[in-house]
This record gives C-alpha cells, structure tokens and sequence, in this order.
C-alpha cells in the first residue's frame, strides 16, 4: 500500500500543528463559532447530538494492522472502546473531546493517517473496490489513481469553499463495486485498442434528489486524470448554486445546464490547461503503481473446494460460500469480515476486535486489510489452506457471520441515536430485521438482498441504492419510516422506486417480510430479488404490504 | 454623494500598510476622484472616461467572472469581493486573473476576509487582504504561510510536487 515520503509526512505533520493552534484560539475565544465550525469540519470533526464525532480518512479504504492497531488504541484511551466504520470506507468516532482531537490527530500522524478533508464542502474521501488489487474481474488496480487524486485534492486552495461536499469513486474491474454511477465524478478505467483510460460519470449522487451520474466523456487518456477533474471542479465552484444548500451538489448544476453543456463548459476550461505542468508524468504515475505492487504471493494451485469443505462443519461450508471470494492468484481466496451481527450496530467494530483484526491481517494478508463500503471488512490475499484456522478465529470474536450481500447485511448510518441530522433512529430498526429473518438457511435461499438504512434523507445508509430501502422521515414530530423497492449500486445502478405511505418503527420487520415473501412466491428457478421485481413490476409487493390496512 | 472613508489598513506582500483606495459601493459616485475601486459594472460603462488613468482600480463580486476583463485591464488593483467567508468563488476568479489572464499587479481580497483562510488566498494569487472587521491585522500575518509544500500547481507554486519528486 502507499506509503508516506517525507512530503507527504510533512503536510500531515503542519496540519496537526496548525489545527492545535487553531483549536487553542477557538477555546480561548478568539475564533467566531460559526467559522470554527467550518474549519473543524474539515478535518473531520462534527458536533453531534451527544459528543463531537470525529471522522478518520482512511484513502480508498486501506489500512495496515499497523494502522489499525493505532485506532484500536485511541478508541481505547480518547473514547468508549469502539468505533464506527462509514460508507466512505472511512472510521468513526463517536466520542471524542473536542480539545483533545489535536492529540489524537498526532497519534494518527505518527501512523500516516488523518482525518483531513472527510467532512465540510471540500474534495472528500476518494473510494474504490474493496478487491482492488485481488478481483478476478480487474482490468488495472484502481488504487493508484484513487492515491493520485487524494494527493491532488488535499488542500488545493481552489477548492476547498466548494458550494457543497464533493466525492470521487473509482473503478478498475467488470463489476462496479465502488458505486461510481452515485458519485459526484464516477471514474472507470476502459479498455480501447489495448490503451487505458477513464470514462467520466459527472452528478451522480443520494441524497435528497437521487440521481445516477452521466456521462461527459467515455474515454480520457490517463495522464490527463488531473487535468480534466480540476476542470470540471472549476466549473462546478464557480457555477454551482451556494443560495440553497439542498441544490448545491454538482448534481443539481449538471441537471439545470444539461450534461451536453456542462460537458462543454469542462472541455473549453479544460482546453486551456490541458498538458499543461498537472499533465501527470510516467515517473510519477510509476512511483504511484510501485506503492501498489502485488504482496509476494507464493506459487499455489487452486485447491478442491470439496476437500476445502471436508474439514469444516456447517457454519463454515455456509461462511466459505457467502463471505469467501476467489482471487485472481490461484490458491489464494479474498475474505470478508461481516461486522453485522444482529445485536450491534451495523459497522460498529470494538478496540478488541480490531486488534483482532490485526493479528489476522498480519498471519494472513499480508498485513492489509480494507475497510468497505458496505461497511464490512476484508481480507484481501488470504491463503485457501488457512480458511478454515481464520474462520475458527472469527467465530470466537463475533466476526463470522456468514451474512455476506444478505438480507442481514444492511448499509446503516449511526441514524438519530448518534446523529444530530437524523429525522429517525436506524440502528434499532436494522436490529428488527436482523432478529426477524434469523434463519441462515432462509437467508441464503433468499440470495443476494441488499437492505440499505438511513435516518434521513442525507442518505449516509444509501437507502436509495438498496434493493431494499428504508429512509427515516418525521411526521409531526413522530419517527416514520417510507420503504422503497428496486434500488442497485452496481453498473446496472438504479434509483429506488417508493412503495407507498410510511411506516411506523414497530412495523417495518413485517412489512419486510411481506416484501420478501412476495418475491418468494413470485420467484421462478433462480431469480434474485431484483430479477423478480423488474418481470412482476412493484404492484404485487404495493398490494401486499398495504392490503394489511384493510 | 461621495464615499469618504478614513485610511484602512491592509496586509500587502506580508506587511500591515495604510491603503490609498475607498472601496465605491453604489452608483453615486464621482469618478473624477482617485483613488477608488470601482465596481465593474460602472467600470465597463466608463472605460472611456478613465482612458490614459491609472489612479483607480475595479472590484468584483464573486458571482461576477473574470474572464470580462479579458484585454481590458488598463489599472494596477484588482479587488475580489468575499460576500461570505465560505463563499470559495473568488479563488476560482483570482487563479484565473493570474493563469490565464497574466494580471501582475495587486489582488485583493475584500468583504468577509477571515485569518484561517489567507494561506488559500495566497495560493490562488491574492497579494493584498482588507480583512473582516473584527480580525487582528497583526496577528494575521502568522496565518499567511501556511504549509510549506503542496501537491498542487497553482498561481504562487507553478509546478506541482510530483514533478519535483
């Protein structure tokens, strides 16, 4: 993984430093509360309904044990033993001291982390696939450009008093596991004629006008990446709308211009700075792909997965098929950590655990791991001979559940139990579910069910890419909870559709559970979910869930 | 009417000065006066007025672009107006005024100016700092640094890192 140079070090270094100070004049008065606010927020501090939240950047979701043993560590000694991990593939504390952040700022520092620019209306955490690196599906490993456009973004002047947040996501493989099509810019890489480039998704994005970004350019030779995202960064801060913040996002500009012009509006700024010095090197984009080289894999073959299954009983057989995926090197497998067993809060890792985590990581993955956006943990270059000892050490620490893209493994943000945006909790209602549908073998006949929370309509729970959706609204004061159907993250992406009038609370286990049911009943030989509902059309499952009213 | 304002003091090239210019907020003003900041909109329509002067410059506002004075910039101080601190348009105006309109002589920044923010302004070209009210112009100079690298190009650094790595 990449690692930091002197430069690097020293940015990160004068940004603890100049926040202390900071920090130091805002408690002695001497910083208006309104413009601290700005400037904590980006570096990642929130005020929240019970403490301050601090949000630690974790750049495309990669973390060595190392690293992860620094966090285990603060969330130990600055907070209540565990943490949070986000849909930015990022860590959450839940919390800290606001006069104490600057020391924590400086533990991160000594192991090349911060927590610079993860909130505020800036350039934030770029994303990517958590199998970077490891998929079966590569064209190229996307890290290296996810690491080319954190350096770019951190602290360029021009843009950071952007009209709203902005966030990036890359792609490198077949199957678009980093959501680019929901992203403020979306980067695939291509193949043309055997060169490599990027096509440019621009205006994707949740929230309260969800839309699937569109496309600007389908192919960009590479060393212009640079180039091109500060033309359209231009674009976007000077023409996007700062009189209303729910219409500020890129998305909004690029809908009201129309993608054509605002693609116009990039390629003639674009024209004036094109190969120009941001024009990237090939040292520069070398010494990138150096810091991600292949780990030293040993030369295996593939073993029989019958033999693999012999040794396990049945929670492993079910561990291996859901959480275990194959690996592009043969005799080596890709391991995910589900962080969602039914009773914790979805994401909410303890000190323990993530050393834990650590120990595996260096016995087992050659001391990485990956934080994903579906808020779960990976192992990315695990030997096959030693899935069943890892598995063994998962079920002792909780980690095992084999509930891997299943109905369980719900996207949740912290909702309003942590949250001062929050119209409604989602915490409790994702543990509902999870006590409702207890059954593993029912699960893994259901298949691939993907059931997104959020707590209101900020969508920090994707609630719209779920296939299932659950989204938080207030209704005179009262928690209600408006379900939607058909949602999709990956490059089919798709916005879902709402069923109908909200739910309370204490109704949502079951109206689940009709949804599921219809799809159930509906089902023809191995259809998912969303296979059903595209060939049925939402009426079925409208008809079920309110016929319950009559 | 007249607008008199008494001397304010600025930073320029990291130094507190008394500044000569009054900032001219309405249409009721007398261009025969030096020593203004003209906003560009009354600019644009007396250019010929000011012909063979340069005792006066132009201010604009951050929803104004700069590319209008493109070939027309007959003055040696540019103003950037900051309707708010969090309004980040006039970086975009002032790395443009410097990049791609080559305007060497002052920008400066005016309206809700604030300390924690001057080290951005500085890269992006601003020269000169009539800072918000309540803001110590002494103590504001400490904030003018900033870090001593960054990954980017831009006006005051034309070369990004990686091209020196």
């Amino acid at each position: 993984m990449y690692t930091y140079d002197p430069h690097d070090q020293k940015l990160v270094d004068e940004r603890v430093a100049q926040y202390r100070e900071q920090t130091e004049r805002f408690l002695a008065g001497k910083i208006p509360a309104e413009e601290f606010q700005q400037l904590r927020l980006r570096n990642g501090l929130y005020v929240q309904r019970l403490a301050p939240m601090l949000r630690i950047a974790v750049p495309y979701g990669m973390l060595s044990s190392k690293q992860l043993r620094k966090v285990a560590h603060i969330t130990r000694y600055y907070d209540k033993g565990y943490g949070h991990l986000t849909t930015r593939q990022n860590i959450q504390l839940n919390w800290p001291h606001l006069e104490e952040v600057p020391d924590i700022l400086e533990e991160l520092a000594s192991v090349q982390m911060h927590a610079i620019q993860t909130s505020g209306s800036c350039v934030r955490n770029v994303t990517t696939d958590q199998y970077a690196g490891s998929a079966k599906d590569e064209i190229e490993d996307p890290r290296p450009w996810a690491e080319l456009l954190r350096q770019w973004s951190t602290f360029h002047p021009e843009f950071n008093w952007l009209p709203r947040k902005f966030k990036i996501a890359v792609s490198g493989s077949l199957e678009d596991r980093a959501a680019i099509q929901v992203h403020d810019i979306g980067l695939r890489i291509v193949e043309r004629d055997g060169i490599r480039g990027f096509q440019i998704l621009v205006g994707g994005g949740l929230g309260r006008t969800p839309v699937i970004g569109s496309q600007i350019k389908d192919f960009l030779d590479q060393k212009h990446l640079l180039t091109y995202t500060e033309a359209i960064l231009r674009v976007y801060n000077r023409y996007g709308r700062r009189d209303n913040k729910y219409k500020a996002r890129i998305k909004i500009l690029v809908r009201a211009m129309t993608p054509e012009v605002f693609r116009e509006k990039v390629e003639v700024e674009w024209a004036s700075i094109k190969d120009g010095p941001g024009t990237l090197t090939v040292k520069e984009v070398n010494r990138a792909k150096s810091s991600f080289s292949p780990p030293k894999y040993d030369a295996l073959t593939d073993i029989d997965p019958e033999q693999a299954l012999i040794s396990g009983d049945a929670a492993f057989k079910n561990w291996l098929k859901q959480n275990v995926l194959p690996h592009k090197m043969p005799g080596y497998a890709i391991v995910n950590l589900a962080v969602k067993a039914t009773g914790i809060a979805p994401g909410d890792i303890t000190d323990e655990q993530m050393e834990l985590i650590a120990d595996l990581a260096d016995a087992y993955s050659f001391g990485e791991l990956r934080v994903t956006h579906e808020q779960n943990i990976t192992l990315a270059d695990v030997k096959q001979k030693h899935l069943y000892a890892l598995w063994q050490r998962l079920v002792s620490e909780n980690l095992s559940s084999p509930n891997l893209g299943l109905l369980t493994d719900m996207i949740c943000c912290p909702g309003g139990d942590f949250c001062s945006l929050a119209n409604a909790k989602s915490i409790p209602v994702a543990e509902a579910i999870q006590r409702r549908f207890d059954q593993l073998d029912y699960l893994h006949d259901l298949g691939e069910l993907h059931v997104n929370i959020s707590g209101c309509m900020n969508a920090c729970g994707h609630h719209h890419v779920g296939n299932i959706g659950i989204l938080g609204v207030d209704k005179k004061g009262h928690e209600f909870y408006q379900i939607s159907i058909g949602g999709s993250a990956n490059f089919s992406a798709a916005i879902g559709k709402i069923l109908g009038p909200s739910f309370a609370q204490e109704e949502i286990p079951a109206v689940i559970e009709t949804i599921v049911q219809v799809y159930v009943t509906n089902r023809e030989s191995e259809e998912q979910f969303l296979d059903t509902l595209h060939r049925i059309g939402i009426e079925p499952f409208k008809d079920a869930v309110y016929q319950t009213d009559d | 009417m007249l607008c008199i304002k008494q001397m304010t003091k600025i930073i320029k090239n990291g130094e507190v000065i008394e500044s000569a210019f009054t900032i001219v907020k309405d249409e009721n003003f007398n261009i025969g006066i030096a020593n203004q900041l003209l906003p560009l909109s009354i600019y644009l329509k007396n250019q010929e007025n000011l012909m063979g002067r340069n005792d006066y410059g132009v201010w604009l506002d951050s929803n104004e672009e700069i590319e209008v004075l493109s070939g027309i910039i007959h003055f040696n101080v540019i103003a950037l107006n900051f309707p708010s601190f969090n309004d980040g348009r006039p970086y975009s105006n002032a790395n443009l005024l410097r990049e791609r309109l080559k305007f060497r002589g002052e920008i400066r920044a005016i309206g809700d100016v604030r300390r924690d923010q001057l080290e951005q302004m500085v890269r992006c070209g601003f020269n000169a700092f009539e800072m918000a009210e309540n803001e110590d112009l002494a103590a504001s100079l400490d904030s003018l640094q900033g870090f001593s690298l960054s990954y980017q190009a831009t006006a005051d650094r034309p070369e990004p890192l990686f091209r020196k790595r």
